[in-house]
């Protein structure tokens, strides 16, 4: 089992917290980029011979700016070098702005069987000042919009900890996508990134972010909310109906291989990790003289570290089976596990090891304490 | 002797002594253009970076005037006040100094402090006005201040520049002229003043003196006086930018001697020597001992090092005798030493010397003061506190005295007010006020050492926009109200930040102390009260509150090893903190308290 990962590098605009990989003029070498993230996909065909392609993924970027024939390009070149499983999970991302019926009948007709939507927000004033390219009259009606036009795995993005989102707004906006009926949620604690628009304007002093206190009670609310309307709480920033857990992220968190294409694409492979340059002009530059990525090898220390920080994250939790594999449950592993229990952060129970509601407000402490250094 | 010339060279820090010799050793071609570098005599490599003089270092020269030729011997000194027995013992070489005065600047703390050493000691003063190539020289002004100082002429004034070479010539020949050759007896008892020596890893000690009668040659048997023990002197010679073996060193010159010596402490500088065979009668009177001013807490910042750091500082000993150091342990720190240093940049200098030579990284603690403590039980005895958590219980203690400095301070008239305002703020008391030149001032405070040991010099840095030059020396001990205040963190006492404080300032640094700490110790899981007390009376209180969250919600899509490198740097972090309790504590809050105004 393996994932793939494909990286469209345009954005229509720059949303003031984003540090993810982009270029918002685009269009003198769109046709460039395409063709050649398509001669990436068959270049790399071997990394993953012999196995099924469980899970599908175009991130970005904004992938939902992909026209019919783009989007199609690349799918073929996925199917005719890879073998793609006949029940995979082959998801878009998309913006409010992009979705309309039209678009959603090609994305359908194209194989994609699952949306991520990023909705954001419900107030106005907070798409505005994140610069956000939709409205909330679009946040409301395009999943009603994909829902009609047959997507039956649709998941939204939130953004919560926003510098004046109340409780009570944030409470409506839980509300407003449990009435929506989706079967995913990813609700994501705004964060405050280097080289971003936000992070001036906080140097700047013209946004506060919010305290963490704020943080903290919108995440609990978020997670109790939810849970009581039937999702399951699968990961920190994951929600989802049982049955519905994303596949192609979880596989991230279970150390499952995936190949990522594209600029600024990630790829893992078990021991080594592999990353894509996150310049769209290098990237196309330097592709053909094969000097378009780096890697790191991972030590076994680095496996083991990955795998308390990504399985901690996740409510199936470590499989004690799997760090032992790399290392013995030394005494330093096995003092931080009794204290982290007698403080009600950590359950150990069938051979994993996993937090408790409490433990997941702590998860990087907690991970790093398991960490070997 | 009559063509022997033994000098040095004497300022205020940064007036350009190691400059002017780099000139006067390139005229002399003492060292070839070749491997000139400037200020080639400070060799150590933290010398060369910081671009200061910390140790003394003497060098012949040979020059040939007037068809005579002539040897000399110059010694440049450190400008710093922590450094200033470096310059006594060079002066206890010397018939002369270049008194080096700043055009730019003008007289300042050390060149008047320094002119004093030498004219203790009946130097043949030779004022150079140095720097003339800067825009801002103001040699009129500077002179006028200079004459008014020693009580020279005009004409004996040399205008120079270590920069273009202005006025070396002249400096040379004032030099032949103006110093007088050393008097001796070649044929008397050898006897020989140490007067400084430094440590080689190959060849041990290396003992630097000046003979003032007798020769000394390779093979002879030598004893040192003072200790009274012999050695075989393995080589003898005199120095150049690289050691020069001799067969012997004359009367009135300067030389070195090996000879089988390993450790620092077995030779005295300031000592004697002479010839086990034929001794000479009396010592030359030789030098107090240096002591400690400040003193302060070095501790490894992993706990199983203890034994390394004794290892590296007993190694730094052997080049720096001025460092002293006992071992001590702390309940929040574990096993370390409380050292005594010459001065704050002292201090400095050993920390960074053992963590670039040695390889050590230490936790230094808040610096203090050494203090006289009288208990009811022996009103007469003092009891010397070097740590303040060792104090007694006060209910025992009769009285507490600390060290007194009286302070020089020279600035520009227009800045005493705020001057003074600190000084009296730093428990001081003006004594006196002079005015060197019509806007040159210089004030005289005493006050206590243990106030110019916290932020004393950044603040007057700053009042004086840099144009004050600060001078201080001991002058003993005196009652003071003094309590300790201790601090306490999560309920548990970090013994390494106890201090001694005036009773008048407690609640004001209890505050000030408490809310550094509290910017400087990382929130953490737990809710961690910050409190100062004084017995059991808390007088101030900061809480830190719980880290409620420490959790990334972000979608790091695939990037995981980025996230994975980010935990383990923070974790590599955490791993260079002090466990109090269950607090971690950085390195930097055990000296919180020399930052409170940052
Ligand atoms: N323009 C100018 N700069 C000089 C002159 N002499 C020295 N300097 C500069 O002044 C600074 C201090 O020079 P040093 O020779 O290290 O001074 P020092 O008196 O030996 O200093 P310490 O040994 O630390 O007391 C350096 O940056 C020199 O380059 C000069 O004649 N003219
Ligand atoms: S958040 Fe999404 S749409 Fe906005 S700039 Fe980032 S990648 Fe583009
Ligand atoms: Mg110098």
């Amino acid at each position: 089992m393996a994932g793939i990962y494909i990286h469209i590098p345009f954005c229509k605009q720059k949303c003031t917290y984003c540090d993810f990989h982009f270029s918002t003029s685009f269009e003198h070498y769109r046709k460039e980029m395409i063709e050649t993230i398509g001669k990436e996909i068959a270049l790399r065909k071997e990394e993953l011979k012999h196995v099924t392609i469980a899970s599908i993924y175009f991130g970005g970027g904004t992938p939902s700016i992909l026209n019919t024939q783009e989007l199609n390009f690349l799918l073929q070149k996925i199917h005719a070098n890879f073998d793609v499983d006949s029940s995979a999970e082959i998801t878009l991302e998309a913006n409010p702005d992009d979705i309309s019926a039209q678009q959603l009948a090609m994305w359908k007709d194209g194989g994609i069987n699952r949306l991520s939507i990023g909705l954001q927000s419900f107030k106005s004033s907070d798409l505005n000042w994140m610069n956000r390219a939709h409205t909330v009259e679009e946040a409301l009606s395009c999943v009603q919009l994909a829902k009609k036009s047959g997507f039956n795995a649709i998941s939204v993005d939130l953004i919560y900890g926003l510098p004046d989102l109340t409780m009570e707004e944030w409470k409506h906006h839980i509300d407003e996508v449990i009435a929506m009926d989706v079967q995913h949620i990813s609700a994501y604690c705004l964060t405050v990134e280097e080289k971003t628009a936000l992070n001036k304007l906080v140097n700047e002093k013209k946004i506060v972010p919010a305290g963490e206190d704020a943080q903290s009670e919108q995440f609990l609310e978020l997670s109790h909310r939810l849970k009581k309307a039937g999702f399951l709480h699968y990961e920190i920033s994951n929600f989802g109906k049982p049955g519905f857990e994303a596949v192609h992220n979880s596989n991230y968190w279970k150390g499952v291989s995936y190949m990522g294409v594209g600029p600024s694409a990630h790829s893992f492979n078990g021991s080594k990790r592999r990353w894509n340059i996150s310049n769209n002009s290098k990237y196309l530059k330097q592709f053909a003289s094969n000097a378009y990525f780096e890697e790191e090898l991972l030590t076994l220390k680095d496996q083991w570290n990955e795998i308390v920080m990504t399985g901690l994250r996740t409510t199936s939790g470590v499989a004690i089976e799997q760090l032992k594999a790399l290392f013995p449950l030394d005494e330093a592993f096995q003092l931080a596990l009794l204290s982290f229990q007698k403080d009600g952060m950590i359950e150990f129970l069938n051979n994993h090891l996993s937090l408790t509601d409490k433990g997941r407000l702590q998860a990087d402490f907690i991970a790093s304490e398991f960490f070997k250094v | 002797m009559k063509n022997i010339r033994n000098f040095c060279i004497i300022a205020h820090i940064d007036h350009g002594k190691s400059t002017l010799a780099d000139r006067l050793l390139q005229t002399t071609g003492t060292i070839s253009d070749r491997d000139m570098k400037a200020q080639a005599l400070d060799d150590m490599d933290l010398e060369r970076e910081r671009g200061i003089t910390i140790k003394s270092h003497a060098i012949q020269m040979n020059y040939t005037f007037e068809g005579e030729d002539y040897i000399l011997n110059l010694i440049d000194t450190p400008g710093h006040v922590d450094f200033s027995y470096e310059v006594s013992r060079s002066i206890a070489a010397c018939e002369g100094a270049l008194l080096i005065v700043d055009a730019s600047q003008g007289i300042e703390a050390q060149t008047i402090s320094n002119l004093y050493l030498a004219l203790e000691h009946d130097l043949e003063i030779i004022p150079i006005l140095n720097k003339m190539d800067l825009p801002g020289a103001m040699p009129e002004e500077v002179s006028d201040q200079i004459i008014e100082l020693i009580g020279c002429d005009m004409e004996d004034i040399i205008p120079a520049s270590g920069k273009t070479g202005l006025g070396v010539d002249k400096i040379l020949e004032a030099i032949l002229t103006r110093i007088p050759a050393p008097k001796g007896d070649e044929n008397g008892p050898l006897q020989a003043m140490i007067f400084d020596s430094v440590f080689n890893p190959f060849r041990g000690i290396i003992a630097y003196y000046r003979v003032k009668n007798g020769v000394i040659r390779k093979g002879d048997k030598v004893r040192f006086l003072n200790t009274g023990k012999d050695y075989n002197a393995e080589e003898v010679g005199i120095l150049k930018m690289e050691l020069n073996p001799k067969k012997e060193v004359r009367a009135g010159d300067v030389g070195y001697i090996i000879s089988g010596i390993k450790t620092a402490k077995e030779v005295k500088v300031g000592d004697t020597l002479t010839l086990a065979a034929n001794p000479c009668e009396i010592p030359i009177k030789g030098f107090e001992d240096v002591k400690p001013m400040v003193f302060a807490g070095i501790y490894p910042v992993e706990t199983d090092d203890y034994e390394e750091l004794r290892y590296s500082m007993e190694k730094l000993q052997l080049n720096d005798s001025s460092l002293v150091f006992e071992p001590e342990s702390s309940a929040a720190l574990g096993f370390g030493f409380r050292c005594g240093f010459l001065g704050m940049l002292h201090m400095e200098i050993i920390q960074e010397r053992l963590e670039r030579e040695f390889n050590m990284t230490v936790i230094t603690t808040v610096p203090n003061v050494s203090y006289f403590c009288y208990l009811h039980k022996d009103k007469e005895k003092a009891f010397i506190v070097n740590n303040p958590s060792e104090l007694p219980d006060p209910s025992g203690v009769e009285r507490i005295e600390e060290p007194y400095i009286k302070a020089q301070v020279i600035t520009k008239s227009e800045y005493i007010g705020q001057i003074m305002n600190l000084c009296i703020e730093k428990r001081g008391e003006i004594k006196n006020q002079v005015y060197l030149t019509q806007d040159r001032v210089e004030l005289t405070f005493e006050m206590p050492l243990a106030e110019i040991v916290f932020d004393f010099y950044d603040r007057l840095k700053s009042v004086s926009r840099g144009y004050a030059s600060f001078d201080y020396h001991p002058i003993g001990y005196k009652q003071s109200d003094l309590i300790k205040m201790d601090l306490l963190l999560n309920g548990e006492q970090l013994d390494a930040l106890s201090a001694l404080v005036h009773r008048s300032n407690a609640f004001d640094l209890g505050k000030k102390i408490c809310s550094k700490l509290k910017e400087l110790i990382p929130r953490q899981q737990f809710e961690i009260p910050i409190q100062a007390a004084i017995g059991a009376k808390i007088i101030a209180r900061e809480t830190i509150k719980a880290l409620r969250k420490d959790v990334t919600a972000k979608c790091y899509g695939g990037d995981i090893s980025r996230k994975r490198k980010l935990l383990e740097k923070q974790k590599e972090g955490k791993k260079r903190m002090r466990q109090v309790g269950r607090v971690e504590v950085p390195q930097e809050a055990f000296m919180a308290v020399l930052k409170l105004n940052d």
